[in-house]
């Protein structure tokens, strides 16, 4: 068991390009934009390199960026967890198609930026961040895997840990298969709860399985199209409004991760 | 020059971000200082790298490990091979589109399906991991652990860099008249990262925390670290660590691509090495918490230490600043100097630059009297399953006293020192570094004690 406060919270889909957008939505004080197209921008990358990174990269950085900001925290002094369900689809793509087709047009800054482990490294590159970094999945679990291994690090470090968690829409026959549809990435800034710390706080627990808690009907239609939008919503909509409650997230077959927030 | 002591440390942070945002993340007040461990060692520096405010690493014992790669099948294999000087690799034969360079290939996968009842699982990697897992009584430890204590507190922490891949390309290369994927190949659960822990989770009923660490070439050690945590918190009482990658298209053309691969059996720490060969390999263990009462020949994970080389994706920092501070965090954890380390098992893949930065490393970091070899000319890069092989092969070091050498090296590079092996030797160690670092500059180190660990 953990407490901890959400000192920063960045969020990505298209429509939503910040948390105070995502959260009007969730507390009910503004309905869902209309869809708007464009790629998130994180400002720390430079545009030549935002124009040759992947969606998964752009996504990642700019939701880590915002909860830095938010936080006012320096991200270089920060460790990180970085989760995704796929990694980069379109890159899967991408890397199928040509070694059917022909091996040798391979790209290699396509290789080195399907690694799961990418917007992990570019965010490491962009801040100078040289703490523990990882990156990790779960299948459907991954959002609740990740948030518990960000506060078992915080935990076992007393330091902030900052986690981020995306996928980008798939296409080709593996984005098919994937059922990812949609674009979506979070990030949390986690802090050690001093009493001072700014932003909601919340206590960690694992507990075996009980009943999950539901996904908020705003996000509904984007939890069936992106699978860390799923795992994220109920804790997102807990953090979106002012009342203590729990959000439940099943995190394997006989656990669930408990959060609840604390007043 | 070997440093101990005293010796001023890197910063923790090298301040070549492009991005500065006001203020400092609230911090932790301090802890009270904890009471020193018995017997445990000297503190590396006058100013470690962040106030000791966590708990030290209480180790973890190895209940059992394991590893097959071409080597051959479990630990008997391993250290025949080792002690024998006979490599597992062989010309590429296994790519569909001719690519020349060398292999490490585990033979009969093709022909050794999952068990009918884990069939939405099956794959390469999968089938490899399966064999893996039914060596050295590994799989009779889960099944048997599974029995005595609660499944939620068993975890599962394994490390894989390209997963089933192979099965996501073969789907590519057969899909029906629609444009989709064969029938049997639309299984969703093997076209993501996680098939591996997924599969492990459903094979052993193993079910606490599972994660699949995918860091490229640091996964299976860092795995290894994510596993000592959740026990060190008392969030399980068992964990599965370890790491599984096999050989697909994307990596023996992707690194072909970055013109990384050698087209012959490669050559660590050689002068004249020019590039990797990769390989396949499953290496799992048992981690439980380390107690009083433990057998005097016990292994144990005595420190882990894990950090971001903030520089390049594709090369490694070229002062090796994030491999250094892995490596000192690892020593710090386990309460161990350079010096008490008897020997290294360094990442050496044979790349030009991970060997030089390396070698420079090591050169500049521990005495003459620590040894150091690279065992990937023995199994090839086995990507996110190296950390993990050699986990076992460092294991093998401390258990049987072979210090394997540097197999395919002859003319050492000028930046090694006098601590590479190139012929294998036989010396009682008490404490081995096992060193692995990835693309996007993801870096992991391992140390391994026997008997009580720290005297």
């Amino acid at each position: 068991m953990t407490e901890f406060a959400v000192a920063g919270i960045g969020l990505w889909t298209p429509g939503l390009p910040d948390w105070p957008a995502a959260r009007a939505v969730l507390t009910g004080a503004a309905a869902w934009p209309e869809a708007a197209g464009g790629r998130p921008t994180p400002s720390l990358m430079p545009a030549n390199e935002r124009r040759r990174a992947p969606d998964s990269v752009l996504m990642a950085l700019t939701v880590a960026e915002q909860a830095c900001a938010a936080a006012g925290a320096d991200p270089a002094t920060v460790a990180s967890v970085f989760a995704s369900v796929f990694g980069d689809l379109a890159i899967n793509d991408y890397m199928c198609a040509t070694l059917r087709d022909d091996p040798a047009q391979m790209s290699p800054t396509k290789f080195h930026n399907s690694v799961h482990n990418a917007p992990s490294g570019y965010w490491s590159i962009a801040t100078g961040a040289m703490a523990a970094a990882t990156s990790l999945a779960a299948g459907r679990e991954t959002f609740a895997a990740a948030l518990h291994e960000a506060v078992v690090q915080l935990a076992d470090s007393g330091e902030p840990v900052l986690l981020v968690a995306y996928d980008a829409a798939g296409c080709g026959p593996v984005g098919a298969v994937a059922g990812c549809r949609a674009s979506f990435a979070c990030a949390l800034l986690l802090t050690p709860d001093t009493g001072a710390a700014q932003g909601p706080r919340l206590r960690a627990a694992a507990a075996t399985t009980g009943a999950a808690s539901a996904v908020p009907d705003a996000l509904a239609a984007l939890a069936a199209d992106n699978p860390i939008a799923a795992g994220a919503a109920p804790l997102l909509a807990l953090l979106a409004g002012q009342a203590a409650g729990a959000a439940r997230l099943p995190l394997s077959p006989a656990l669930d991760l408990v959060l609840d927030r604390l007043p | 020059m070997p440093v101990a002591r005293g010796e001023p440390l890197p910063p923790r942070t090298a301040g070549q971000g492009r991005y500065r945002v006001a203020g400092k993340c609230p911090r932790a007040p301090a802890r009270d200082a904890l009471p020193a461990r018995p017997g445990a060692g000297h503190w590396l520096y006058s100013r470690p790298i962040r106030p000791p405010r966590f708990p030290s690493v209480q180790a973890c014992r190895i209940l059992v490990h394991t590893a097959t790669s071409c080597l051959g099948s479990g630990r008997a294999a391993h250290l025949e091979a080792l002690a024998a000087r006979r490599s597992g690799l062989s010309a590429n034969d296994w790519t569909t589109t001719p690519l020349a360079t060398a292999i490490g290939r585990v033979p009969g996968l093709e022909s050794a399906p999952l068990p009918a009842d884990w069939a939405r699982w099956d794959c390469r990697n999968n089938r490899l991991a399966w064999l893996g897992l039914r060596q050295d009584g590994l799989f009779d430890t889960l099944l048997e652990l599974r029995t005595r204590l609660p499944a939620h507190r068993l975890g599962i922490a394994v490390g894989t860099s390209t997963a089933s891949i192979a099965e996501t390309e073969r789907a590519y290369r057969e899909l029906d008249a629609d444009g989709g994927f064969p029938a049997d190949l639309r299984r969703p659960e093997i076209h993501q990262p996680h098939s591996l822990a997924g599969f492990l989770q459903e094979a052993s009923g193993w079910h606490g925390p599972c994660l699949t660490i995918s860091t490229a070439c640091s996964s299976g050690a860092k795995a290894w670290a994510a596993g000592a945590r959740w026990l060190q918190q008392g969030l399980c009482d068992a964990v599965l660590v370890g790491g599984c990658d096999s050989l697909c298209g994307s990596t023996l053309h992707g690194f072909a691509s970055l013109q990384l691969t050698s087209p012959q059996a490669c050559r660590p720490f050689d002068a004249g090495r020019d590039g990797i060969s990769i390989g396949e390999a499953a290496a799992f263990a048992v981690l439980v918490r380390a107690g009083e009462d433990d057998p005097a020949n016990a292994q144990h994970l005595a420190g882990y230490g894990e950090s971001a080389d903030a520089h390049h994706m594709s090369a490694p920092h070229p002062e090796g600043l994030g491999a250094r501070m892995a490596t000192l965090d690892a020593l710090r954890r386990a309460g161990l100097a350079p010096t008490d380390i008897g020997y290294i098992n360094l990442h050496g893949t044979a790349s030009r630059l991970n060997d030089e930065v390396e070698a420079a490393m090591v050169t500049g970091l521990f005495p003459a009297t620590t040894l150091a070899s690279s065992t990937k000319g023995w199994t090839g890069h086995t990507l996110g399953a190296a950390g993990a092989l050699e986990a076992t092969i460092s294991l093998l070091a401390l258990e049987h006293g072979l210090l394997p050498g540097t197999l395919g090296c002859t003319q050492p590079d000028p930046a090694c020192g006098p601590q590479l092996l190139l012929e294998n030797a036989r010396h009682p160690v008490d404490a081995v570094l096992s060193n692995s670092f990835g693309f996007g500059g993801s870096n992991a180190s391992l140390v391994f004690t026997r008997g009580n660990g720290h005297d």
